[in-house]
Order: C-alpha cells, then structure tokens, then sequence
C-alpha cells in the first residue's frame, strides 16, 4: 500500500490542466473522511501543514487534484494505523521531501527565513532602546540635573505611580 | 487604425516623459523658471495621451476587434459588457497600461492641485514621476504592446479566463492599482526631498494626502481581491498568503507605517530620515508586487504572463529604481536635520513602536514569499512556505500591533502618561474583558486562546474611540457640550479613531470565522437534508441553466431554521464554453454578519452530489472593517488641514486644533 512507486511523475501543468477541468470531486471528499470524530480532525490538521505539490501554493486540505486526494487518504490511513502527528510527517517528508511542508523545518536553510522578521524586530527594538537611553542621558545632561537629583526625581516619580495602577 | 493611434499616442506620452524627467530637474539644479514651469503641462499632456492610448485600446474591446492580438486571446463577442471592458485589464499588456494610466493620472494631479507647492519641490517631484512613467512606457512598448496586431483576424475571440469574469475582479485591480502607484507620489515627493537635501513639516503636510488616498485605495482592493477569493476560489477562505496577496500586503504595512511616521514628522520634525527611507521603501515594495505578479516568477490565478523576457525587464526596473533612490538616500540623507527630541512613553514613542512591529511583520510576509524563490534560485532545493509559517511569524508580530494601537492616541507628544492613557481606556478594558469571559463561557469548542482574540478585538474597536470620547468630554460633561465639542473636531481624529476601529472589526470577524466555523462535507441525494449549526439544508435537486457564454448545473438548496425557510442556496457549477472550462460556482446566504456558503461538486448520474457547505460567523467583518479602514482614511483626508495645503511660515498647527493632553 505504499505509495513508492507511485510518485509524482506526471508534469505540472497536466495535472494542473486536469484539475481545472475535471472538477468531479473537490477537497475532502465525503467518502474519504474517517469514522472517528478526533482522527478526523487530526487528519484535517495534518492536511493543512501539507502542500498540494501539483497545485498553485494550496494545501492538500483545500484542494481537489487528484495527487492530493491520494495524500489525503495516505494521511488518514497512516492515522489509522496509530501514526502521531509527527510520524505521519516525517512519513511524507522522506517520501516527497521538504517541498511538501507548507511550514519548513528550522534547519540551517531555513535559518534566514525563520530568523529574518524576529531580527528585524530585534534590531529595531534595540535600536530605538539604544537612541531613547542616549536622548535621555542627554537631556538630563542638558537639564543639569545631578545624578543625585535624578535620582530623587525618579524616586518621586515612581512614588506617585506605585499607588495609582490600576489592576 | 484607431488602435494605431493609440500605439502612436503611447510613443508620443514616451517622449513628453522623457522631457519631463530632465528638463525640470535641470531646471531646478540651475534655478531656471522656465524649465521648471514645462514641468505641469508635460505631466498633464502625458496624461492625455496615454488616456487616449487606453481608450484606443478600451474601444477594441468593446467593439470586439479580433484584429489585435491582445482582444482575440482574452475576449469573446459573446461576452457581457462589463467583462468586454473589465478585460482590458484583465490580462498583462493591458493591466501594465492601466497601470501606466494611474501614474500619469496622478502627475498631472500635481501638476493640477499643487499649486501652492513649492516651484523646486513641485519641478523635481514631476521629473521623479516622469523616470517612473519612462521605465513602465518603454516596458509596455518594447516587451507588451497591446496594440499589436494579428493577420488574418480569427471571427472568435477566446474568452478571458472565466475566473475573472466577475464584478468584484472587474475593480479589484484598479483600486488595487491605484493603492500601488499611488505610492508612486510618496517616492518622488522622497526623491524630491533628498535632491533638495531638505525636508520639513510642510513636506509630511504634502506626502500624507496622497499616500492617505493611495492607502484607502490599495486597503479596499485588497479587501475585494479577499472577498473574490473568497466566493469564487470556492474553499471558503479569505486569505490564502498567495504570493500575490503578500504583494499587495507589504506595500499595504509599510504604507501604513508611512502614513504614521509622517504625522510625527508633520507634528514634531522628528523621525525625517525613516520616513523618507520608509517613503521610498513604501514604493519599491509596490514594484515588487508588480514583479512579481507580472514577471510569472509565481505562478498562480493572478499571474497571466509567463514570459521570462518581461520578467529580466521588471527586474531591471526595480532594481535601478531601488538601487537609485537608495543609493541617493545613503548620499543625502544625512543632510536633513534631525527634530525634536521625546521620551520612550510618548506619541512619538507609541508611533516609533507601531512602525518598528509593522516593519518586522512586513519583514516576514517578504522573506515568506521571496525566500523558496531565492533558496531554489540559489542552491535548486525546493521548499514551500504556506498559511502555517505565516500564521505563526506574522501573527505574534501584529499582537503588540493591536495591544498598543488605542494607547497611542492618548499619549501627549513629547512625554506621555502611560497610566493616565490606561485610565482613558477603562471602558475598552471593560467591555474587553466582558467580552471575553462571555465569550469564553457561553460557546464551548473552537481554540482555547480564541476568546481572548475576541477580546483583543473588542478592546481595539472601543479603544479606538477613547481619545474621541476624551476630547468630548463624553460622560463628564452635559451631552449637548459633548456634541458640540464632537462636531468641532478635526474630521482627522474621526478618520483615526474609525481606521482603528476597522481594524478591531477586521480581527473580531477573522478570530470568529476561523474558530467556530462549522463546516459538512456531503453527498446528497435529492430531497436529502443535510444539518449545520442550527439548520437543515434540503437538496432540492439539479437544474441547467444557461448563461451568455457558459453553461451551469445548479444544485438548490432550501434552508430553514426552526421548521421556517429562511434562504434558499443555488451553487452550481459553471462550464464555459470557449476555454472549455468548469468551475464551481459558489452560493452564499447572508444573515447579519455570518454567512451560509455552499459549494458543489459534480452530480454523479444518479443524482447524488457532492456538497461543501460552511457556517462562517461573523465573516462579513473581516471585509466590513476593511471598508471601515477606508472611511476613516477619507475622513481624515476631508480635513481641512490637509486641504489647505502647506502653510509656509506658520507650520505649527493651532493650539486649538490640538488635544489638550
């Protein structure tokens, strides 16, 4: 019942062309889906982490080529065989590769595309902290505040705050 | 011959551009008024002609002339009229020349309405809108023309993708377009700024209408590209992270970014040298999404032209006008002086945190969709980055987004009070947190943490409206005083409170869609009833009917709730007739804000058929609050401040006008 041999040989726009115009079934199909309302909705889960590799950037949930239905039966089958979530991945990776994950696996190249917006975030964050401690120290400075006095400015302060905040 | 004058019409808007773009730079460099004063009419010749080129082009189509090539591979004379005129730019030649047309649209606007602008300022920000318009007319006539003709003319055209044969894509991409090429303006005002090597509040005064407008715009389009995704895909979802959404999506965030840094600028000098950068940043990102979408590097419904020559042409485009404005960027932005000075807990503070996270969530909707292009580029291996990455980079970055958006509005410039801002929300905080343990409490099922989005969204829409009920006084004075002060506000702090508020309404009906839709999967035959949330869906069975150009199998559906009919459901599925394609046409049911959709699948022959059908609660707001968003992005660009124009001297604004905290 693998499906080694039967690996995608068809070329893209073929199928692409046969899924356009078929049209017979659509995602998820009445018949495919499985007796147990908890399996089910595992199988649903996994099918969205999963890429349609035939498709325009659609998961093997939502779409109705034929290459996705057979993957969704593989999911639900190797569920039914008492596969955890992450087996059933790893069963597809070794089988279709990386390619088939809508979410890539942190791995050495993938470390700019998971790293890239938290780094910006990161920097910009410490950027502005960076800038707003230089200002201050500046218009303490330039207010000729000692360190003494700001120190009893900023006790004052946070005595008017303590009591105010609100839960 | 009508199509050749527009071909003609184009070379000859070529040519007024060029001029355009040296003339008054080189009038501007050597204080020469007259070079400088070719500046407008040029701009707004420009615009003639190349609208007569569109309307050359339009005409062809509508009179179904199957001697262009362009009108025979994406129309058919048995077409209705809107789609007739809705595919000129319906595909790649056509929608580059719309495309065009917007650009010049808005230089002859300046050239138009910016009479009290600066005379330099006005010569350079036209001859940075001519470079554009150059590059784009070039592209159009070396590698796209629409004009080209084809010998014999066939007698049938073969019909534009029937995907597109739909009001809401009838005008999704020129909102759309319009969203993007505004930005257009923001980059040469930037440009301008930077080879006059100054910027002040005049200049923030000059830049917001425009990208205010072209946000409105781009706002709307990508909510009507989300809605036709939406019913027509007929999946039931409203966002896909398509890599052609995320073109729209990143000029979208930095546009906003833009929109707030330049309100701190306008008010407090402060903040010059990012806004600039993020100006042009704004603009190179719409460039990108016009790459993208038209180069065929993605392919998707969106992307029409697979043509690696175009492809090499707009990347060429890009990068000269990236690497250009940013090379004179590291040259002449440390010229501008910097402004005035603020404490982290400020306006200003609140306003730097909003652009620092759209930024990063901007950063990861780009590295999202650029990066298995660069990694298969590069090294041949193939990833795919879907909905799940998106989901859990971009998600966590836009939070904060929302936790601080009402806060801002009731810091003071310059040193804000933190605690005094919370003491304005305390109504927000309430209902929030009302909202949620009803929430919470009442529906079982759907995720743990989606209660809290409820919440969220809940304390964004009431928050929203905090500083409006502060500045009136609401609940503190007489209600006829709070009216009064409410109609003697600045239209701009309606348009904000209610552009935030759109926002809330947007994440209430995302967070409710997404977690307690219900959906059923079926296969029916005819007098079966099908259940879901509450109702019973009977299968009446199939009919054929028959339209201009298709032909359709329609499955009807009686809905009723409590023994009462409450809608009928009619999906169908649509074979059209010339491109010999079938596709499903979804039907939906609309009751207060939620929504009943149904989807069909092929009738088997003894009548059993396949049937997707949702409950979406509350999936009407996502598209409402986007609607929202653009009413108070027209709102504030009602107001009077923006209309005048950019006072020379007197740039601070009047006390009166400001909140008293």
């Amino acid at each position: 019942m693998t499906p080694r041999g039967r690996r995608v040989r068809v070329s893209a726009a073929v199928v692409l062309a046969l899924a356009l115009s078929a049209g017979g079934a659509f995602a998820v199909n009445p018949g495919e889906q499985l007796p147990d309302p908890a399996q089910e909705a595992r199988a649903r889960e996994i099918s969205a982490e999963l890429r349609c590799m035939v498709c325009q950037n659609q998961s093997i949930d939502d779409s109705d080529a034929p290459l996705a239905k057979d993957l969704r039966l593989l999911v639900r089958e190797r569920i039914k065989a008492g596969d955890s979530d992450r087996q059933v991945l790893s069963f597809l990776t070794d089988r279709y590769g990386e390619f088939v994950l809508l979410r890539p696996r942190l791995r050495g190249e993938t470390l700019l595309l998971w790293g890239f917006a938290p780094a910006i975030l990161v920097l910009g964050l410490a950027g502005y902290a960076f800038w707003a401690f230089r200002v201050r120290r500046r218009s303490a400075a330039a207010q000729g505040l000692t360190e003494e006095e700001r120190a009893r400015v900023e006790a004052l302060l946070d005595r008017d705050v303590e009591p105010g905040r609100p839960g | 011959m009508i199509a050749e004058a527009g071909h003609y019409a184009l070379v000859l808007a070529l040519a007024l551009a060029l001029l355009q773009a040296s003339l008054p730079l080189w009038g501007a460099r050597t204080r020469d008024a007259a070079l400088m004063g070719l500046a407008s009419p040029l701009a707004v010749a420009q615009f003639v002609l190349v609208a007569a080129a569109f309307a050359a082009l339009t005409h062809a189509y509508v009179t179904s002339d199957f001697s262009l090539l362009n009108v025979v591979e994406n129309s058919h004379s048995a077409k209705p009229l809107i789609y007739k005129i809705s595919g000129v730019w319906g595909n790649h030649e056509g929608s580059l020349l719309l495309w065009v047309l917007i650009l010049v649209l808005f230089g002859a606007l300046v050239a138009l309405f910016g009479r009290n602008l600066p005379m330099r300022l006005k010569a350079d920000v036209l001859a940075a809108q001519a470079m554009v318009s150059v590059a784009f007319l070039l592209f159009v006539l070396v590698t796209s023309n629409p004009f080209r003709r084809l010998l014999p003319a066939p007698l049938e055209g073969q019909d534009l993708n029937p995907l597109l044969q739909d009001p809401g894509l009838a005008i999704h991409p020129p909102l759309l377009y319009v969203g993007y090429v505004g930005f257009s303006m923001a980059f040469s005002f930037a440009v301008a700024a930077l080879l006059e090597g100054r910027v002040d509040a005049a200049w923030a005064r000059w830049v917001r209408p425009w990208t205010l407008m072209a946000w409105c715009f781009l706002t709307l389009g990508i909510a009507m590209g989300s809605y036709w995704a939406y019913y027509e895909l007929g999946w039931g979802g409203f966002w896909f992270w398509d890599p052609v959404e995320n073109a729209s999506l990143m000029p979208w965030l930095s546009g906003t970014a833009l929109l707030h840094s330049a309100v701190v600028m306008e008010k407090r000098e402060a903040l010059k040298v990012w806004t600039i950068l993020l100006a042009l940043l704004t603009f190179a990102l719409s460039l990108l999404g016009t790459f993208l979408v038209r180069s065929g590097v993605l392919t998707s419904v969106h992307a029409f032209a697979v043509d690696p020559a175009r492809g090499v042409a707009i990347l060429i485009i890009l990068s000269v006008f990236v690497g250009g404005s940013l090379t004179l960027y590291a040259f002449r932005a440390p010229v501008l002086k910097q402004g005035g000075l603020f404490a982290p807990v400020s306006r200003e503070g609140a306003l730097v945190m909003n652009n620092i996270f759209l930024t990063a969530a901007c950063a990861a909707v780009f590295i999202g969709t650029l990066y298995p292009l660069a990694l298969e580029a590069f090294t041949g291996e193939k990833i795919s980055v879907g909905p799940p990455f998106f989901n859990m980079t971009f998600g966590p970055i836009m939070l904060p987004v929302l936790m601080v958006m009402p806060f801002a509005p009731l810091l003071a410039w310059k040193r804000g009070d933190a605690l005094r801002a919370a003491q304005g929300l305390t109504l927000a905080f309430g209902v929030a947190i009302l909202g949620t343990a009803l929430v919470a409490g009442l529906l079982r099922g759907g995720p743990t943490l989606a209660p809290l989005g409820v919440g969220l969204a809940l304390f964004a829409i009431v928050g929203a409206f905090a500083e409006i009920q502060e500045r009136t006084k609401l609940f503190r004075a007489p209600l006829g005083e709070s009216f009064r002060r409410a109609r003697g506000l600045p239209s701009s702090a309606w348009g904000g409170a209610f552009a935030h508020a759109g926002l809330g309404v947007t994440l209430l009906g995302v967070v409710a869609a997404t977690a307690w839709s219900s959906e059923s999967i079926v296969a029916l035959k005819p007098g079966d009833t099908a259940k879901l949330a509450g109702m019973e869906l009977t299968f009446e069975g199939l009919s054929e009917r028959d339209g201009p150009n298709y032909r359709s199998t329609i499955a009807a559906l009686k809905v009723r709730e409590d023994g009462k009919e409450i809608a009928t459901l009619e999906p169908g599925r649509r074979l059209y007739t010339a491109r010999k394609m079938d596709l499903s046409e979804s039907s939906i049911a609309t009751f207060g804000f939620s929504q009943l959709y149904a989807s069909m699948a092929e009738a088997r022959d003894d009548g059993e058929t396949g049937l997707r059908l949702h409950y979406k609660p509350l999936v009407v707001l996502i598209w409402l609050g986007a609607v929202i968003m653009g009413f108070g992005g027209v709102l504030s660009l009602a107001d009077r401040r923006l209309r005048v124009g950019a006072p020379r001297k007197a740039a601070r604004p009047s006390p009166a006008l400001q909140p008293a905290e």
